[in-house]
């Protein structure tokens, strides 16, 4: 087996899908018809876990500005900024990204992963500490290793526990960098950002909001959890992902301090990547236009939220804490989780299948993403789907 | 710090660790924590915040890779301790 022998439990997982007759993690999309429908294995599916926010993969002008952009500009930039240059596209992104936060200074990356790996490593060194939420996206959790900074954890969206650790730093909290997110991808809650704020003013340490899940979802103009809590000048550092709402790919981080210009000579994970092709800047300039000025794409998604999540709690299913458009269903054992998402992906509707140790705390989940695109009736379909399921 | 306060660290990891896997695994200061007692990920960061509220310390998560024992694990928490 050699290097293959740690992937060996990973095995044992896939021969064991294979035995119920799914691949939940490898599903094949034939045809993907609108943002909220696909065909796959010959048959319409609703599609309730794409993370689609605004449904803007569809938008004819979103379309039609990546695809002028491929025929004036090329398929790719076929390198890194630093090597083949930066293209009148990725720097007009960078102005409107940073007029879009009232920020002196944006940078893009070619993922939102990348975002954070690029961010991290690059701000912080051993010897600096860094306090992480424990439910952080992966990419947060990378970014730290590489630092090689000290990383402590502290218990999800728990102020309290955060106020602990920095109490126990003493004067190096004031040096610590902070990081959580405005929504979190598996339960779909909100981070105590006021909370932490008045904690940022107690100990004066730096503070980063990754927005992944909350750019085009909260705030009046979009701009996410730090927009809602009224608190844009009290974060130092907002990163985020053109993946979402923004319906491409690619990162960002913004910022008022103007030395963040600066990471783009040391982050490695800028200098040596490709840069985001001509259409990905394209569409994506277009797409934040519509996100800005997009209030009735906003209450669209909300009103589609709420009808899931509060629908899914009349049906007796225990959900995550926040009713956002992330919505989390708490299952039973992993074998009936599995079970239960057969059952929905069987029935034409497609939702994320999250599995310990994704899932906090031990637990399986079904996690459906809501979408502006989605109907009222694809909502009631959820619904419906979901009450022929056996409850944990 | 003296043995007899290693001994007492070891004692309360001990009765941490014991809340979390079977109580049949006989722990000792060579147990391994992922090879003998099969923790997962998710599990050792639950085990490290219990330590941390027990002794009132934070345990950096970058020390973890150096972790193989339980007494290792012991002699980072009087480390943080000392610190």
């Amino acid at each position: 087996m050699g290097f293959f022998k740690k992937l060996s439990t990973i095995a044992h997982a896939r021969k064991e899908l294979a035995k119920l007759g799914i691949d939940p993690f490898n599903v094949e999309i034939e045809e993907i018809l609108s943002p909220a429908t696909a065909r796959i294995a010959g048959r319409e599916v609703l599609l309730a876990g794409t993370n689609n926010y605004l449904g803007l993969t569809f938008d004819p002008r979103c379309i039609e500005a990546a695809c002028k952009a491929t025929r004036t500009e090329g398929t790719g930039t076929t390198g890194s900024r630093m090597a083949n240059g930066t293209f009148a596209g990725h720097r007009a992104l960078e102005q409107e990204l940073a007029a879009f936060y009232g920020c002196s200074t944006a940078i893009v990356f070619s993922t939102g992963f990348v975002a954070n790996l690029g961010m991290i490593s690059t701000l912080t060194v051993p010897g600096d500490t860094i306090l992480i939420d424990g439910d952080s996206h992966a990419s947060i959790y990378d970014g730290c290793r590489m630092s090689g900074a000290n990383i402590i954890r502290f218990r999800h969206n728990n102020a309290a526990d955060l106020d602990k650790r920095l109490c126990r730093l003493g004067d190096q909290s004031k040096k610590a960098l902070v990081i959580i997110e405005g929504i979190y991808s598996m339960l779909g809650d909100r981070a105590p950002l006021a909370d932490i704020v008045a904690l940022k003013k107690k100990y004066g340490f730096w503070l980063m909001v990754d927005e992944a899940h909350s750019l085009g979802v909260l705030g009046q103009k979009g701009r996410g959890l730090v927009e809602e809590v009224d608190c844009l000048d009290d974060v130092d550092f907002i990163v985020g992902t053109f993946s979402k709402s923004l319906g491409a790919i690619g990162g960002f981080c913004v910022s008022n301090h103007p030395e963040l210009d600066l990471v783009r000579y040391a982050s490695r994970s800028y200098v040596f990547t490709a840069s985001p092709s001509p259409a990905t800047i394209a569409s994506v300039r277009q797409a934040l236009q519509l996100l800005a000025s997009g209030d009735e794409l906003r209450e669209r998604l909300w009103r589609n939220a709420h009808h899931l999540y509060d629908g899914l709690v009349h049906l007796g299913f225990r959900l995550g804490p926040d009713p956002t458009p992330v919505v989390a269903v708490y299952m039973g054992s992993k074998e009936e989780t599995l079970l239960c998402w057969k059952q929905l992906f069987e029935q034409g509707v497609y939702v994320n299948l999250v599995l310990p140790p994704a899932a906090p705390d031990g637990t399986s989940l079904l996690r459906c993403s809501v979408s502006a695109a989605h109907t009222v009736e694809q909502i009631e379909t959820i619904l419906s789907k979901f009450s022929s399921l056996k409850k944990p | 710090m003296s043995t007899t306060e290693y001994a007492e660290i070891f004692a309360e990891v001990k009765v941490i660790l014991e809340r979390f896997v079977d109580v049949s695994e006989k722990i000792d200061e060579e147990t391994e924590l992922i090879n003998d007692l099969d923790l997962d990920s998710l599990r050792v960061m639950e085990i490290v915040q219990e330590v941390e509220d027990t002794f009132d310390i934070s345990f950096p998560l970058n020390e973890l890779s150096s972790i193989r024992t339980v007494k290792d694990f012991v002699l980072q928490v009087q480390q943080e301790i000392k610190a």
